[in-house]
């Protein structure tokens, strides 16, 4: 590498928290609508979106509610009208919007949700453990566990791409506080190039006036289990394009992870 | 009625077209099942108002009940009508009987 190119990299690179690099991850993502409520330790993730938004370098519309309920069920309207949008909770967070988490997969909305993971009460604790993402697995969302501030970053502009091929949404955990809120360098893409990786593309679940739909009907047994068999299935075939997603963005931009990351396991012996 | 096939529902379960209630015949869920004793009835409509489901048919015409003449018919749409009973219980001259569907 010339110097040159070494400057520019530092450039480029800049010292973020996992939190921070899902806020400049959403602002690549060019967002539309992001539904915010504080909870420890997300907060600081929409405290700088906050800020993008007010400095003008992101144009969505910031929507302040009065509960994580709240929060995923705003997104998961906006989501039905077209927009992209995103939001972020942790730990009690997370569980106050489980019932509206199966209505997002249910109805097969590309929402984006980050999840610093945060151990649930009682005993109350802030710190990182998954019990709270372990409770959503059976909801029918994709989950990303990102091991780096890097991966965070990437994790959460690949999740755009994975939620809108699929029609799933997709929650991008890692640990709380212990990535949370330390400081790691983090390279950043262009923002354009970003939005070139992920068009805007037409989906059959969108509510339009000058085409009414029904969004969340009643549906007997009889089509109540095909409706979540058509759920089982696209996740089933979502790990094909979350292989496919990720070696597109490492051609792209130059990073990939795969579907799992080990460490040492070759050297492991059974007891 | 035949299913569609899992492929074929519309993703996420929307409704495309509307009216789609209607092939949706809630007669069902009925216990008990109104009839109209039509000598008795003498067309006040009141059943037909006081239904939930609108599924009083009003039809229109000449009928002759025993030497009466009347112009009007009250008869019930049985696939929506859920067997609640309001009809019977308002008719003012105790027309409408509820019987147990077989």
């Amino acid at each position: 590498m010339t110097a040159a190119a070494a400057i520019q990299k530092a450039k480029a690179a800049l010292a973020l928290t996992s939190n921070y690099a899902v806020a400049y991850a959403v602002k690549a993502a060019d967002v539309d609508v992001v539904a915010v409520y504080p909870i420890t330790p997300q907060t600081t993730i929409v405290e700088k979106i906050a800020e993008f938004v007010d400095d003008g370098e992101l144009n969505a519309d910031l929507i302040h509610v009065e509960s994580e309920h709240s929060a995923m069920s705003a997104v998961v309207g906006a989501a039905a009208a077209g927009a992209r949008v995103f939001t972020a909770t942790s730990s009690q967070g997370l569980e106050l919007m489980h019932e509206v988490l199966h209505i997002a997969s249910g109805l097969r909305l590309p929402v984006v949700m980050a999840v610093p993971a945060r151990a649930i009460s009682a005993p109350i604790s802030i710190h990182g453990d998954y019990s709270d993402v372990m409770n959503t697995r059976d909801t029918g969302w994709i989950t990303y566990i990102a091991s780096s501030a890097q991966e965070v970053y990437d994790t959460v502009i690949q999740a755009y791409k994975v939620a809108e091929t699929a029609l799933l949404p997709v929650m991008v955990s890692y640990d709380g506080f212990l990535m949370s809120h330390t400081t790691e360098p983090v390279e950043l893409n262009d923002e354009e190039a970003v939005r070139r990786f992920l068009p805007r593309r037409e989906r059959p679940n969108v509510l339009r006036p000058e085409k009414p739909i029904t969004m969340g009907a009643f549906a007997m047994p009889d089509w109540y289990y095909e409706i979540k068999y058509q759920v089982q299935e696209a996740l089933a075939s979502s790990l094909k394009t979350i292989e496919e997603v990720d070696a597109e963005y490492g051609k792209a931009f130059g990073r990939s992870y795969g579907i799992i990351q080990t460490t040492g396991w070759r050297t492991q012996t059974t007891p | 009625m035949s299913l569609p096939k899992v492929h074929e529902i519309p993703i996420g379960g929307i409704i495309t077209e509307p009216g789609s209630s209607r092939r949706n015949l809630t007669g069902g869920w009925r216990s008990l099942k109104p009839i109209i004793h039509d000598d008795r009835c003498i067309r006040c409509r009141i059943c037909w108002m006081y239904c939930p489901e609108g599924t009083i048919k009003e039809t229109k015409g000449e009928f002759v009940v025993k030497g009466r003449k009347y112009q009007y018919k009250y008869e019930i749409d049985y696939n929506y009508c859920k067997g609640c009973g309001i009809c019977a219980h308002e008719c003012p001259t105790k027309a409408i009987e509820m019987v147990p569907e077989a």
